[in-house]
């Protein structure tokens, strides 16, 4: 942004704090953007002639008699089509140099689409990985995280689902990225031949954490644009949303808000929803869909971050190590996609919904064998048989690294079905049984 | 002369405001961003200091923005023409806004001034009448739509004149009343009513005595709700919270539906929207969009009419009560309207109470519960609204300060578990920590005593002991070993789980066994227990599994049969046969 004629330039600031400004100043408006010391900073209080700003990349350094200028309005990222095949900083700053893009700028995290306008999704993605697109299948205009601990290879499976998908654009916000990874998903793109398809916005480790409050208000105007005015379908990917919401308690602990649970801000619930609501199903075609990245400590879903996440996604994807197969598994007990009823059995086949519900019920019935078996205690017959099912179910279909079409999945299930029970023991509905069991 | 004010103060949507004049608590208030007015309630006064919460986003609003006070409170619009409609937590009408997004300041009108109504008198001149005393009807889709003496007078008034039946507007004059001191008043179809109050124009509020049936086998037989009853479902994401209140929305038997979407996801309302208009009510024949009215703040709209949400709700709920429907009142959910409560009071710096909620917060829900109830009106007939509202407990954990005050609330708990919900066990009701108090109720006892069956009550208690001897048979199976125990245990265990698989579970998502009507859920009942009370002969445990699951999957068929259907009874002999085999003497 560049600075125009007549600003009123104040050198007088009357507070530090690591992430934060104070000065006496006037005419400033709520949330606008200022320079202090040619950092970018934010409006967030005022009182009477007292301001108090946000500035993006820390305080350090900054001394009383820093220069701020204020811009008068909100942070704005130009949008146009020259936004494809670019990466970002967050201010929307082009990287590895590049013209400067030409656009209409818009302001960032702008407003809510009408509910009653919002059309229903329906529209299937495929992903070729049976423990989503069998067990948890992804809608456009859906909003659903990986739930993963730092260990698993949740970036990799993100990407291969956004390559998958057949989105017109793969829009991508990283947050917290490590320059190691950054460079994996610029190679994975790359490599693909996708990147006129790809917008990336990207905070790395590298860079100061509050910034990173910027990246998915920047991907989601850009999402915006292109589901809005090109009606395109939008994939969006925010990874990692966890380094997003620390950076948030680092503001409001600055501001002495006092914290509510795991140390978070009270509004933790309505920032998260701001962001992921805003994937849609527009009724013209286009759509905003989000796949983003939650990091777990320890696995532990009680903690603020992923517990507030669940109640604002619809669904979420647990990966996990598979020891009896060794594979990373779509976890099905734990997964849930919120919208798969939409399209399961009416886009896909109509055995759909009973042969995912009968496959996770008899694993389930395999997972106590287990614990029996742990235990010490001897396996009946039945027991055994659910057994040798979870193996080959976790390997043929669970595992992240199968790639098939979803007809497939369900003869493969089957299958299976028929090789280790009876029909009995399915318990399916007659009719579909009469038509699906695999003949001898 | 309206109090004016300026802009002093804005941290995120709570705004400071110097005023000129007096203010109310809890007034409303306007404040002009360059021509957009932005709606705004006070919350705390100190001198001439007035703290507003902005119901909208406070982006560009600069110090010394003029605002103007409106001498009133928040207040939704009564009348005609409230159904099918969807309106914004403050009550504007979604359909009226213009483009695709929301825009700050689009404040559009709750009611159709222009549409005519068919007007009938009900009341006389010369008749004496109360507030919410019937003046005359409309028909509003298939109800009748009484329009009432508003609910604001106070005191006695004679009827001066009623319109003749005919088409009118809804701001047209219908009746003319005389107040204590002879003077008179003109009465419209629209009367507006603040919703932070209750509106208690009845004569008598009597305890439940009746039941309120959904549909749902877990809640109607296990634990039902009372007709003017509370009752909550607290439970983690992903436990089916959404699917459950959607299946009651859509079965329940009520006069009409009001879904408070507080704070929860888009698409979800999104999914009504779509479905109502097509779905059938099945006691009218109508449609179900037809008796519903949506109010929705989803969690990307803002904060503030999160809490104004329910209070719009509610009130719209008494106000058709007062016509004597059964209104059932469903919010989804709660726990989101505390969150705004809990954004607020942080921004106000006020002390924290558990969880950095406010400390009134236990106050604030038991006195919204208590607007829920059954009543006699004045002229003898009956309405009521029952309550429903989910809590969305913090990671899963029960012991959370909105469960916790809710639970001492609300009469009946649904609550759902994780680990039923993990098995794919749907409805995740869990039937032993689950309750309804209503149960009780000798009131209650009668009834279904008398218009289900005679010792239903005893057959429901004996139903919920076969699952508690269940599941303790299944801890002993589980410490001992199959080999561990005798057979007796698995075949208690195995009783349990052909009460669960057939009574407590029921696919919401299949077309007929997502319904279940009394008198089928009362046959379901009678025949799983007939199966409990058998006894049968095993020589090994295996068999006992093997013959059960058996049973669990004809009786699975019969759910899935139209009930009395030559599949249905086909599937009953089968069972007769399955079970003779085994049958001990």
């Amino acid at each position: 942004m560049e600075t125009k004629a007549f600003q009123r330039v104040y050198t007088k600031l009357l507070g530090i704090t690591k992430a934060t400004v104070a000065l006496r100043a006037e005419g400033v408006s709520n949330e606008e953007l200022a320079l202090v010391g040619g950092r970018l900073a934010q409006v967030v209080k005022i009182q009477g002639d007292m301001v108090t700003l946000q500035v993006f990349s820390g305080t350090e350094g900054i001394p009383t008699n820093a220069e701020v200028i204020f811009y008068g309005e909100p942070p704005k990222l130009k949008v146009g089509d020259d936004l494809a095949g670019r990466f970002f900083d967050a201010y929307g700053n082009p990287l590895f140099g590049g013209a400067a893009i030409e656009g209409e700028p818009r302001e960032i995290g702008g407003p809510s689409v009408n509910p009653l306008r919002r059309q229903q999704p329906s529209e299937l993605i495929a992903t070729g990985i049976a423990g989503i697109d069998l067990n948890n299948t992804l809608v456009t205009g859906q909003k659903i995280p990986f739930f993963a601990d730092p260990d698993q290879p949740f970036n990799q499976v993100m990407a291969m689902v956004a390559l998958r998908a057949k989105a017109d654009k793969i829009i991508l916000g990283g947050m917290g990225l490590s320059n190691d990874d950054f460079l994996f998903f610029k190679n994975v793109f790359e490599n693909a031949g996708a990147l006129d398809r790809i917008v990336c916005f990207v905070n790395t480790t590298e860079q100061p954490p509050v910034e990173r409050l910027l990246v998915p208000d920047m991907a989601l105007t850009a999402a915006e644009y292109f589901a809005v005015e090109k009606n395109e379908k939008v994939l969006v990917l925010l990874t990692d949303m966890t380094l997003y919401a620390d950076a948030l308690s680092i503001v409001s602990n600055r501001m002495d808000q006092i914290p509510s649970k795991d140390s978070m801000p009270g509004s933790l619930y309505s920032d998260l929803a701001k962001i992921y609501e805003k994937a849609v199903q527009f009724p013209s075609g286009g759509s905003i869909t989000i796949i983003a990245v939650t990091t777990l400590s320890g696995g532990d879903i009680t903690h603020a971050i992923p517990d507030n996440t669940g109640y604002i996604t619809e669904g979420q994807l647990f990966l996990r190590k598979d020891s009896d197969t060794n594979k990373v598994i779509v976890d099905p007990f734990r997964s849930l996609s919120r919208l798969k009823q939409l399209v399961i059995g009416k886009k896909t086949r109509e055995d759909h919904p009973q042969v995912m519900n009968a496959s996770v019920r008899l694993y389930a019935d395999a997972a106590n064998a287990k614990t029996k078996l742990e235990n010490g205690f001897d396996l009946t017959d039945y027991d055994e048989r659910t057994l040798k099912f979870a193996h080959d179910y976790s390997k043929s279909l669970l595992a992240i690294d199968v790639n098939m079409d979803t007809d497939t999945m369900l003869n493969t299930a089957w299958e299976l079905f028929a090789r280790y029970f009876s029909q009995t023991e399915v318990s399916i509905k007659n009719e579909l049984i009469q038509k699906y069991w695999p003949k001898a | 002369m309206k109090t004016k004010g300026k802009v002093t103060g804005i941290v995120a949507n709570l705004v400071i405001v110097e005023v000129d004049g007096p203010v109310a608590q809890n007034e409303i208030c306007y404040i002009d961003l360059a021509g957009t007015k932005l709606m705004a309630e006070v919350i705390k006064i100190i001198g001439k200091l007035a703290y507003v919460q902005v119901f909208e986003s406070t982006r560009g609003l600069r110090v010394g923005n003029s605002v103007e006070f409106e001498e009133h409170m928040l207040e939704v619009t009564l009348g005609p023409g409230l159904l099918s409609k969807n309106y914004d937590g403050l009550q504007h009408d979604l359909a009226k806004m213009d483009g695709i997004f929301l825009k700050r300041g689009d404040y559009t009108e709750a009611l159709d001034y222009n549409k005519e109504w068919e007007f009938t008198p009900i009341a006389e001149p010369g008749q004496m009448v109360l507030a919410g005393d019937w003046l005359g009807e409309v028909p509003e889709n298939w109800l009748n739509h009484k329009i009432m003496v508003p609910f604001k007078f106070e005191g006695k008034y004679k009827v001066k004149s009623v319109v003749a039946k005919g088409i009118y507007k809804v701001s047209d004059t219908i009746a003319v009343l005389t107040d204590a001191n002879g003077e008179d008043i003109n009465v419209t179809m629209v009367q507006k009513w603040p919703v932070k109050r209750a509106i208690t124009a009845y004569r008598e509020k009597p305890r439940p005595f009746k039941i309120m049936e959904t549909g749902v086998r877990s809640i109607d037989t296990f634990n039902p709700i009372a007709e003017g009853g509370t009752g909550f479902i607290p439970g983690p994401f992903g436990c089916g919270k959404t699917v459950l209140q959607h299946a009651i929305s859509k079965q329940a038997e009520a006069d009409m539906i009001i879904f408070a979407a507080c704070g929860e996801r888009a698409n979800e309302v999104v999914e009504m929207f779509v479905e109502f208009p097509h779905l059938d009510d099945p006691r009218t024949g109508r449609k179900l969009m037809e008796r519903t009215t949506i109010i929705c703040n989803t969690s990307n709209m803002p904060v503030a009419s999160r809490e104004a949400s329910v209070y719009t709700a509610m009130t719209i709920g008494e106000y058709y009560r007062s016509m004597g429907l059964k209104v059932l009142l469903l919010a989804d959910s709660t726990s989101r309207w505390a969150q705004a409560l809990r954004e607020m009071s942080n921004r106000l710096e006020e002390l924290p109470g558990p969880d950095a909620f406010p400390m009134d917060l236990s106050a604030v829900i038991a006195n919204f519960y208590s607007r829920a109830g059954f009543v006699f009106l004045n002229n003898g007939s009956t309405g009521s609204v029952t309550f429903i509202g989910t809590v969305s407990p913090a990671g899963g954990n029960l012991k959370e300060p909105v469960t916790e005050s809710t639970k001492k609330a609300a009469r009946c708990f649904y609550a759902l578990s994780q680990q039923r919900a993990d098995s794919k066990r749907y409805p995740a009701i869990d039937p032993m920590d689950s309750y309804s108090k209503y149960l009780e109720y000798p009131e209650i006892q009668e009834y279904l005593n008398k218009n289900i069956s005679e010792n239903w009550v005893d057959l429901v208690m004996l139903s919920k002991n076969y699952v508690q001897k269940g599941r303790e048979a299944y801890e002993q199976i589980n410490i001992l070993g199959d080999d561990g125990v005798p057979i007796d245990y698995h075949d208690r265990y195995w009783k349990a789980e052909v009460i669960d698989f057939i009574i407590l579970q029921q696919d919401a998502f299949d077309s007929i066994d997502s319904n279940c009507p009394i008198p089928r859920q009362k046959f379901m009942l009678n025949t799983v227990l007939d199966i409990c009370k058998m006894s049968f002969h095993f020589e090994n445990f295996e068999e006992c599994s093997t013959f059960y699951k058996r049973i669990i999957n004809n009786l699975k068929q019969m759910n899935y049969s139209v009930f009395e259907s030559d599949e249905f009874k086909k599937y009953n002999i089968e069972l007769s046969s399955i079970l003779n085999e085994r049958k001990a003497e």
